[in-house]
């Protein structure tokens, strides 16, 4: 009797440890080799401090972005009177400015990117289910606006319309799906052709839960690396309208109004140019890191 | 090979049509005229300037005019431009714009696919390490950033290169006397080179360590081929794909970079004017400009794919 009583504990104790184990998904996987990567991380880092000093520091200073210091036109960083990344040419404190431009250059970036998930997402899905003839006419489109420089219909829409901070949003959202819409379609599909879709259909899933159960939690991977690399491209393109005149209206500011009006006066303040551009390539870095590092976390047989 | 460029030619002209239209709407539908912000003008000079302009007629009409004038090659007069044609200032914009456009593609070519296939050769040594770093701030720095920055270093420190002008100043111009006219335009071509060099290099670095891992590479190292014969007629071609096709991209944001470049450095190129223009609801100049911007990108990549039917044999050009 008290070897098969042996023989119980041991196969119970065996149950209790697979219990105890945890099985790991691939989206943890993917986290873990994600953690791993040191630049990757040091990106979201610097990214949430930026992200936490747009939205707190600028009152931390004891200036407003209305403030005109008369007495310290120009002047270069300093920790005595308070204006620590020092003023512009108008005597208003450039360490306000700057956090003031970092809300809005991060907010277009994240909107004009809403808005270009939302139109690539949708085109590319569609082209790549429906497949065929309709998709065969729908790439072909993106193919003809992928040569254009379509910035010059950012430039015309911005000038004809007014700067008006929402068509902002919606002109560049409205140029930079292309590349999007791509992915989501080459994705689509790959995984529509595979047995597991095939399945799926045979015990009688409709297109919705196919697109939605299938289809989609596939083509997020991509979708997220390439967000990461959309939203430091479209903070460019608003800091490039800006540079021209043509970006966000006083008394919003962002970078790129910054960098715009720094550049003139470069010979004799050149740190109004150097402190939002440093802000501008940080960010620009943490995005790429972050970028790069999902890229490798999420498809690692690429390595 | 040729029925293929001529039907992509014909592909080309609705293309180019819808531009055209796409952008003469756009313009003309927005409220307001080129004559509105202008408080000191009279009434009826303002209707007689609308007049002059077909400004008075319905959109729609003005839109059959404007087509019938650019199919017999006639952009029309200028508005802020008084008494010149759109086309007068497209002959002083366009040599100027394709010179630094044209100078910074190869400048980007040329260096940016040197340092990928460097890097790539070495790859994760301290020389990959590099042009990487070197590449990742290309991108994360913008070219308006740079422009500003290298005007006051070569221009205004070291006084070697000329700084928004077209004349042939500073010490590189005095040194060397040959190299004179070309002097200002050195700056404008870097700084808008930069960008696409960073691009490229990581394009063709990427590229070049897919292609170096394929069996034939082992072949022909197998079976004893030189280093250099492996990359130069082995490798090279196929790494090359991927950059080709990037080269119709890359041509669109050489051409909107060249719009910021040309305002930095005061060059009277195209993307002045089209700013300008802009601004100013000047649209024969704004239209004349979109037009021939479109055409030379539809060309540049028509040529790309062209070559890409030659390198790429899996591509059947029918």
């Amino acid at each position: 009797m008290a070897l098969f009583a042996a023989q119980r504990d041991a196969h119970e104790a065996l149950l209790s440890d697979a219990a105890a184990l945890q099985g790991r998904s691939l989206w943890q996987d993917a986290g873990r080799r994600f953690r791993a990567n040191k630049a990757a991380m040091a990106g979201v880092i610097v990214l949430a401090l930026i992200t936490l000093g747009a939205i707190f520091a600028p009152s931390l200073s004891p200036y407003t972005a209305d403030d005109l210091d008369w007495m310290n036109i120009s002047a270069p960083p300093s920790l005595e009177n308070g204006h620590w990344f020092g003023t512009d040419d108008t005597g208003k404190d450039l360490f306000v400015l700057t956090w003031m431009g970092a809300r809005v250059s991060l907010t277009i970036g994240v909107m004009t990117t809403i808005v270009a998930l939302s139109i690539g997402v949708a085109y590319g899905a569609t082209a790549g289910y429906v497949g065929g003839r309709t998709d065969d006419t729908m790439m072909r489109f993106v193919d003809v606006l992928y040569a254009l420089p379509l910035l010059f219909f950012i430039i015309i829409l911005v000038t004809v319309f007014g700067r008006n901070i929402y068509l902002v949003f919606l002109a560049i959202g409205c140029v930079e799906w292309l590349t999007m819409a791509r992915i989501v379609r080459g994705q689509t599909l790959s995984v529509k052709q595979k047995e597991y879709v095939e399945a799926a259909r045979a015990c009688g899933a409709g297109p919705a839960a196919i697109i939605g159960r299938h289809v989609l939690p596939n083509v997020i991977g991509p979708v997220i690396v390439y967000v990461t690399l959309l939203v430091p491209t479209n903070i460019l393109v608003e800091s490039y309208l800006s540079f021209l005149g043509l970006g966000v209206k006083e008394p919003l500011t962002s970078w790129g109004v910054l960098i715009s009006r720094g550049a003139n006066s470069v010979e004799t303040a050149p740190h109004q140019l150097l402190i939002p551009a440093t802000f501008l390539a940080i960010t620009m870095f943490c995005f790429n890191f972050i970028g790069d590092g999902l890229r490798d976390a999420l498809d690692p047989k690429d390595r | 090979m040729t029925s293929y460029a001529i039907r992509r030619l014909l592909i080309a002209a609705p293309t180019l049509f819808l531009i055209v239209t796409l952008s003469f709407f756009l313009m003309h539908l927005a409220p307001g005229g080129p004559f509105d912000d202008d408080a000191s003008l009279e009434p009826e000079v303002i209707a007689n300037l609308q007049a002059a302009y077909d400004l008075d007629k319905p959109v729609a009409v003005q839109y059959g005019l404007y087509l019938g004038k650019v199919f017999r090659g006639d952009f029309g007069p200028s508005i802020i431009y008084i008494d010149r044609t759109v086309t007068e200032l497209l002959t002083i914009g366009l040599p100027v714009s394709l010179k630094l456009g044209l100078s910074a593609m190869t400048m980007a070519l040329v260096i940016g696919g040197s340092l990928g296939v460097l890097a790539a050769l070495r790859q994760n040594s301290s020389t990959d390490y590099a042009v990487m770093g070197v590449a990742m701030t290309g991108i994360a720095v913008p070219s308006f950033v740079m422009a500003p920055l290298m005007s006051l270093l070569f221009g205004v420190i070291l006084k070697v290169l000329p700084v928004a002008t077209l004349e042939p100043r500073g010490a590189l111009a005095e040194a060397v006397p040959a190299l004179a006219p070309i002097t200002p335009y050195i700056l404008p071509v870097i700084a808008l080179a930069l960008p696409q060099i960073a691009i490229l290099a990581r394009l063709t670095r990427g590229a070049m360590i897919e292609t170096l891992r394929q069996n034939y590479i082992r072949t022909a190292r197998a079976k004893g081929l030189p280093q250099r014969d492996v990359v130069w007629t082995h490798a090279l071609k196929a790494a090359a794909l991927p950059v080709v096709s990037y080269l119709g991209p890359a041509a669109a944001s050489v051409v909107t970079g060249s719009v910021v470049i040309e305002q930095i450095f005061q060059l009277p190129g195209m993307g002045r004017f089209f700013i300008q223009g802009a601004i100013n609801r000047d649209y024969p100049l704004v239209l004349g400009i979109v037009i021939v911007y479109a055409v030379a990108v539809i060309l540049l990549n028509l040529i790309v794919d062209l070559i890409y039917g030659v390198l790429d044999p899996k591509v059947k050009v029918r």
